[in-house]
């Protein structure tokens, strides 16, 4: 039946990248599970510390179902991922999907903030880099956003924080945000975090800009565009960047998957509670539930992401997206 | 005599005395220790400025902390639990005994019969009345394995319980002559019926209601309007911003986010301290970092050896460097003028490279290196001390060989574990709690595998001797049976070291516990 019906390549394209994405979601959910299983030491052991009585350890893990076998525990996990249930966290019995919800979004409104400035900006700045090459406005474009990105992330936020909250008190210090917050409150308390996740992305993406933007400006049709008279912007802007989207589109991506999966750093520095603090808190009381879920999202955001980053790379070109 | 103490109580209201001061100066006068203390916390409460927001920005919360106070082991729960919730007693910054929902305590002769009076009209948060009942079911609650508590050791000795009017009776295994203070253990607050509904309700009778709970992030409270101490509980709302990163703690205190904060690193204690608006508060407490020798395993099972250790340790020069001269010197038993009952002629031990070469050598060690397992998490700076005393080892001639382990399962794989690690202490009320927990043969927690007979039975009679001189001759034979004989290397006593901005009022030192025992949010204000 479907045989008869004509679908478009790309759209099968897109299907088969999404299939394929799930997929290798199970795989990482196998490997997380595994690596979540070698971690030295004992559940029950972390959760009590240093105050653990053998007593208090036995009962701990009997209630804990520790003595079950791995593989028994992982279908159990898989299962229950299947059918949204994410399990409740061992240390202190709170249902992981209702906290996790909430850490999730607030890395996510940290994230959109820092992307919805950093990658208009970066793409901005990889233009008129490109535009002046080898002039001045490059060597500072490229000599500022070089050298935030070389300082390691905690150095760039303990700069940050000591002008703008200490110093100056323009800011405030901690980045904490809670429920019941309004939406101006929420973004003065973002605004330092935001600005370093800014300085630490804004590198990459405007490289890249500025490095596919001048591949592309060898071609011979930019020649032409040239010699017909359009000025160095309008060559760039409408000539050059549409050939040049599918290798930012996917540096981009790559950003914004670090933005929501690896700002741990700056989530501590600034007090934030995202999910990166989240994770690392039940990593340290091997909370296994909790991390193989986090382990789990953060593994579809980057998955999901790089599907994105095909597709659209997919769309901008042409030969691709006008199948003979 | 009574314009006298008009006077003093006067100085105390105007800030102008020091409760250690007024205490002693009137209990020389003929007052009671416990009467003397709460006279004083009436005074100097009485300037008190009611209202306004007061936020402590901490080390040591994590996302999986739980309300239920049985399973508070660090530091945000500690004060979590200090701030929503009473104990029978509390022990005062002086040492003595203050009664919260408890008003009157006595015991048989031979402290084996404890009765405690329940203060009447105390409500719980959610309006029901404190009750015997409710305290005898709280202590089941922890008596009880499942419960995992924390204080489980200390409830553990309790053969039996009973309530009858306002009156509790707890009848113990063998005497204890301290054990009003093992009351007042920061996991044992009174709730309706003992929590044992919902343990992770929050729902106490201390002056403030939990009304935020977010684990990891902050926790806040709204004053109890219904508490029944005026004394305490000043401002409307009090917030615990958990900040576990040290520089930002800091930052948090300079730019005045919160008002008080909990670890400051002794690094910069001093450049803290010279910010204006702020203070850095070092306060001598009952904590240690220690070097730990299993006495049982071989080469510490030498006595010989251990001296040589002991003696090739520079107490002084870790207190400089790793401490920042906030701390004090160790003298290898926990024990330090903080405890009450302490004996401070017993000499105090100091680096000697000459004798501890000389003990090494008649230990008749082979040479081969001796192993120290260290992990930076077993105390702050535990790396750099384990250096310090590799190098002042080495110019004794013992071969101190250091072997890093991770912070990730320390306290499960290395401590209680391996023959000679780094470890801390927090310390305990009383000193016989503290020996009990560690230095008992036959203690869960004994990590240097000490075993002393006669320490052993020192321990038990002082336990029971309710003659305050004779309990202190005998703390004083055990300290120096540890001090010879154990395994313990204690370099250092180390500070509570806390910042306070300028405007908050009401703080006072208060050895028993950082951020003054837990109380700080409930005790001060905002001036």
């Amino acid at each position: 039946m479907l045989a008869g019906l004509r679908v478009h390549p790309v759209f099968k394209l897109v299907v088969q990248r999404i299939a394929l994405g799930l997929l290798l979601l199970v795989a990482v959910s196998a490997i997380i599970f595994l690596g979540v299983e070698a971690l030295p030491g004992d559940t029950a052991q972390a959760i009590l510390g240093q105050s653990a009585t053998p007593q208090a350890l036995a009962n701990l893990r009997a209630e804990m179902g520790l003595d079950q076998p791995p593989l028994a525990r992982y279908v159990d996990w898989l299962g229950g991922i299947m059918t949204g249930d994410l399990g409740t966290s061992l240390s202190n019995k709170t249902d992981i999907a209702k906290a996790i919800g909430q850490r999730l979004g607030n890395t996510l409104f940290l994230a959109f903030w820092a992307a919805i400035i950093s990658v208009p900006l970066a793409v901005l700045l990889g233009l008129v880099a490109a535009r002046y090459n080898g002039r001045w406005p490059d060597k500072i474009i490229s000599g500022v956003t070089l050298s935030t990105i070389s300082l390691p992330e905690f150095v760039v936020g303990y700069l940050v924080l000591y002008f703008l909250a200490v110093k100056w008190q323009l800011f405030p210090s901690v980045a904490m945000v809670f429920p019941g917050m309004g939406m101006m409150e929420r973004l003065n308390a973002v605004i330092l975090p935001v600005i370093v996740l800014v300085l630490v992305v804004l590198a990459h993406m405007m490289r890249m800009t500025r490095a596919a933007i001048l591949n592309v400006m060898q071609s011979a049709y930019i020649e032409t565009a040239e010699l017909k008279g359009l000025s160095p912007m309008q060559v760039i802007w409408r000539h050059a960047f549409p050939n040049a989207i599918a290798p930012v589109v996917n540096v981009v991506m790559l950003n914004l998957a670090y933005l929501v999966v690896g700002v741990v750093v700056v989530e501590v520095v600034f007090v934030y509670p995202g999910m990166g603090q989240y994770l690392v808190d039940h990593v340290t009381k091997r909370d296994l539930p909790v991390v193989q879920a986090v382990g789990l999202i953060f593994a579809a955001v980057y998955i999901g992401l790089n599907i994105m980053a095909d597709v659209i790379s997919i769309l901008a070109n042409p030969r691709l997206r006008h199948p003979k | 005599m009574s314009d006298q103490l008009d006077r003093f109580v006067a100085a105390a209201k105007a800030g102008k005395m020091t409760r250690r001061d007024f205490v002693g100066r009137t209990t020389a006068m003929g007052l009671s220790l416990g009467l003397a203390s709460a006279l004083y916390t009436k005074a100097a409460n009485a300037q008190a400025k009611k209202g306004g927001l007061l936020r402590a920005g901490m080390q040591g919360g994590e996302s999986t902390n739980s309300l239920d106070p049985a399973l508070a082991a660090s530091e945000v729960p500690f004060m979590i639990n200090m701030t929503w919730g009473d104990m029978l007693v509390d022990v005062g910054p002086t040492g003595e005994i203050e009664y919260r929902i408890a008003e009157e305590i006595s015991a048989n002769s031979d402290a084996t019969e404890w009765k405690f009076k329940i203060r009447q009209g105390v409500e719980f948060h959610n309006g029901k009345t404190v009750t015997a009942e409710d305290v005898v079911a709280t202590m089941r609650r922890h008596t009880d394995e499942k419960s995992q508590s924390g204080a489980l050791g200390i409830v553990q000795g309790i053969t039996e319980m009973s309530a009858e009017g306002d009156m509790v009776t707890m009848k113990l295994a063998s005497g204890s002559a301290d054990f009003p203070y093992l009351m007042a253990d920061y996991h044992l607050i009174i709730q309706p019926n003992g929590g044992i509904d919902n343990p992770t309700e929050g729902v106490g009778a201390g002056p403030y209601k939990v009304v935020v709970h977010e684990p990891g992030v902050r926790h806040g409270f709204e004053k109890f309007a219904n508490h029944w101490n005026p004394d305490i509980g000043h401002a409307d709302q009090v917030e615990i911003l958990v900040i576990n990163d040290g520089t930002a703690r800091a930052a948090a205190l300079q730019s005045g986010q919160v008002h008080m904060i909990n670890r400051v690193d002794p690094k910069i204690a001093d450049l803290l301290g010279r910010v204006p608006g702020v203070s850095v508060n070092a306060v001598a407490g009952r904590g240690h970092y220690v070097f730990i020798m299993h006495c049982d395993k071989a080469p510490f099972d030498n006595s010989d050896l251990r001296m040589a250790l002991k003696l090739g340790i520079n107490r002084q020069e870790m207190v400089d460097k790793i401490l920042g001269g906030l701390g004090s010197r160790g003298n290898d038993f926990p024990i330090n003028s903080a405890y009450p009952l302490f004996d401070d002629t017993i000499p105090q031990r100091d680096y000697d490279a000459a004798m501890a070469a000389e003990y090494y050598k008649k230990s008749g060690h082979d040479g081969s290196p001796i192993v120290l397992q260290v992990a930076a998490g077993a105390f702050p700076g535990a790396v750099e001390a384990a250096q310090l005393f590799q190098q002042s080892a080495q110019a004794a001639g013992i071969p101190l060989e250091l072997k890093r382990e991770p912070d990730d399962g320390y306290w499960s794989n290395v401590w209680n574990v391996a023959p000679f690690c780094a470890s801390y202490w927090g310390g305990r009320p009383v000193q016989d709690q503290m020996y009990s927990t560690a230095y008992l043969s036959t203690a869960e927690w004994n990590d240097t595998k000490f075993k002393n007979a006669k320490f052993d039975d020192l321990l038990v009679a002082a336990r029971a001797e309710l003659d305050g001189a004779k309990r202190k001759g005998m703390y004083s034979e055990m300290a120096h049976i540890l001090r010879d004989e154990g395994g313990l290397i204690l370099p250092m006593f180390n500070d509570f070291v806390e910042g306070v901005r300028s405007e908050v009022a009401g703080w006072e030192a208060d050895p028993n516990g950082e951020l003054m025992n837990g109380r700080a949010l409930a005790r001060c204000w905002l001036a």
